[in-house]
């Protein structure tokens, strides 16, 4: 890989840092009046999701990670791996618990979720920004409880629960932001 | 005629539209902005502190091994100002009295919130001030043109001191290195003591200064004196005459007690020039012009630099030079 310098860290850069893939996030450069100037850098360590603040002399630079996001197809889950397809190419991947993350409760057979690969294997998956998933469990809805506010959980199909208009029913498509993980609407049929 | 290989923009051609055109200061700053420009002539002029000029691209850039100067072939090398410094000074070796300058300054690779290759300096110079004066005159100017506020000395072995537990002056490598690791998770084996010394400066002292006053440090370390005189603090320790201005966590303006002795100011370009040949850095030609002026006489004076888009800043409100500049 091409190694980077601190004046080439952007934001979405995905770089080597003690032997773990990291995304750049923010590089601010920080220089005294007189004297050696610096790059404060915030990243996130890919492989343990935690953020970072390391500072570097401007100019050092760092090798560049092997990481890539894909747009994937979500195919199935077999209890221990999730399975990607790439549609083009139809080449699979099997992504497991610790890079699904929270992103199972919004998987959905056939959505396309971006799969960041790290040296080829799946690091971390991201659902699409809004999915349509169907209730499989909620208390019974209030017939006319339109307008007013209130709510209750439901369950959705993949096991993700979320707050939801007392109106709404069993066997209903909701649409979901997945950043929040809050109800937006029932889908458009 | 044999066709040209190489077309033409066509008028008819489709025409990629920029969707970035907007110039990243809007219409309301760039009144401030024009202003403030007229309110920095309007406090000179009724100094009598003379407007000047100096060149732009000049032939030789500053020796300060961290700062690069940007290169433009026209004729020969020549190079774009850092700082207007070296011919301000040779105005006033030639008697010009006191001057100052609103320019543009270029520094390659100096992009950031606060920092843009091309931002505008405003550089003046006092003959006959010490240092104590031209620190009355800028409290002056930012009581006019920003806001006034009660103002504070400081010495930078007495921050260190204070904020690290730290001598400047005194402390090991060692003690400078763990410094750095705790409060700023930097990790590196350098034996540059100045190395650590910027890092703590910027990173752990910078940022809690000028918080709801003018704070001005005093006593650099005599290796930061760059183009100031050197003289010695009550602990015996060689101290760089000059102050910086540091606002709102954010240094503004440099000033110094100008050195006039132009043997002592060659040795220290040419100590520049080695550790630039040592960190493999190009070695640009030394300013002959202005050896030529300080030999001829520079007069006892006072100069100081400050960065206009930082005052700008300050005046406007924000943390981010774009939005007080066309960058």
């Amino acid at each position: 890989m091409a190694n980077y310098s601190t004046n080439e860290f952007r934001s979405g850069l995905k770089v080597m840092l003690d032997g773990d893939p990291c995304s750049i996030l923010e590089n601010e450069f920080v220089k005294p009046g007189k004297g050696q100037a610096f790059n404060r850098v915030r990243m996130r360590n890919l492989n343990t999701g935690r953020v970072w603040d390391r500072t570097f002399k401007s100019g050092e630079s760092l090798e560049g990670a092997d990481v890539m996001d894909q747009d994937m197809e979500y195919l199935y889950t077999d209890g221990e791996f999730w399975h990607f397809m790439e549609p083009n190419t139809y080449e699979q991947v099997q992504a497991d618990e610790k890079a699904v993350g929270d992103a199972k409760l919004w998987l959905k057979e056939q959505d396309v979720s971006t799969v960041t690969l790290y040296n080829g294997a799946p690091l971390a998956v991201t659902p699409p920004n809004f999915v349509e998933l169907e209730v499989t469990e909620t208390d019974p809805g209030l017939k006319g409880d339109t307008a007013q506010g209130g709510s209750k959980p439901a369950t959705l199909s993949t096991g993700a629960v979320v707050k939801v208009p007392l109106f709404i029913e069993v066997g209903e498509i909701l649409r979901i932001d997945t950043r929040s993980g809050e109800y937006q609407s029932r889908a458009k049929s | 005629m044999e066709r040209s290989s190489v077309e033409s923009p066509s008028v008819e051609a489709p025409v990629e539209v920029s969707s970035d055109w907007r110039p990243s200061i809007d219409t309301k700053n760039l009144r401030v902005r024009a202003k403030l420009l007229a309110q920095t002539r309007e406090f000179f002029a009724q100094r009598n502190v003379l407007e000047v000029e100096t060149p732009l691209l000049g032939l030789a850039p500053a020796s300060d091994p961290h700062l690069h100067a940007l290169t433009v072939d026209s004729a020969g090398q020549r190079y774009l100002q850092t700082s207007p410094e070296y011919a301000m000074k040779r105005l006033l070796a030639a008697g010009s009295g006191p001057v100052y300058q609103l320019c543009k300054a270029f520094r390659a690779a100096e992009v950031g919130s606060r920092h843009n290759t091309e931002f505008t300096m405003l550089e003046w110079y006092r003959p006959g001030f010490e240092l104590a004066e031209l620190q009355q005159e800028l409290l002056d100017l930012l009581s006019q043109l920003f806001e006034p506020r009660p103002a504070r000395s400081y010495t930078y072995r007495g921050l260190f001191l204070e904020h690290l537990g730290l001598d400047p002056h005194t402390a090991t490598l060692a003690e400078l290195r763990q410094a750095a690791l705790i409060h700023c998770g930097f990790e590196e084996h350098s034996e540059d003591r100045e190395l650590w010394l910027d890092l703590l400066m910027s990173h752990v002292i910078e940022p809690i200064l000028g918080r709801s006053e003018y704070s001005l440090v005093y006593d650099f370390p005599a290796s930061q004196a760059a183009l100031a005189e050197i003289s010695t603090d009550d602990h015996g320790n060689s101290v760089a005459k000059r102050f910086e201005l540091y606002v709102n966590g954010m240094e503004v303006a440099n000033a110094y007690s100008e050195l006039r002795d132009a043997n002592e100011q060659k040795q220290r370009f040419l100590a520049d020039l080695k550790q630039r040949q040592e960190l493999q850095l190009p070695i640009p030609p030394l300013d002959q012009q202005l050896d030529g002026a300080m030999r001829s006489g520079l007069p006892q004076c006072a100069g100081i630099a400050l960065g206009f888009d930082r005052l700008m800043m300050l005046v406007v409100g924000t943390d981010r030079l774009a939005d007080v500049a066309f960058v």
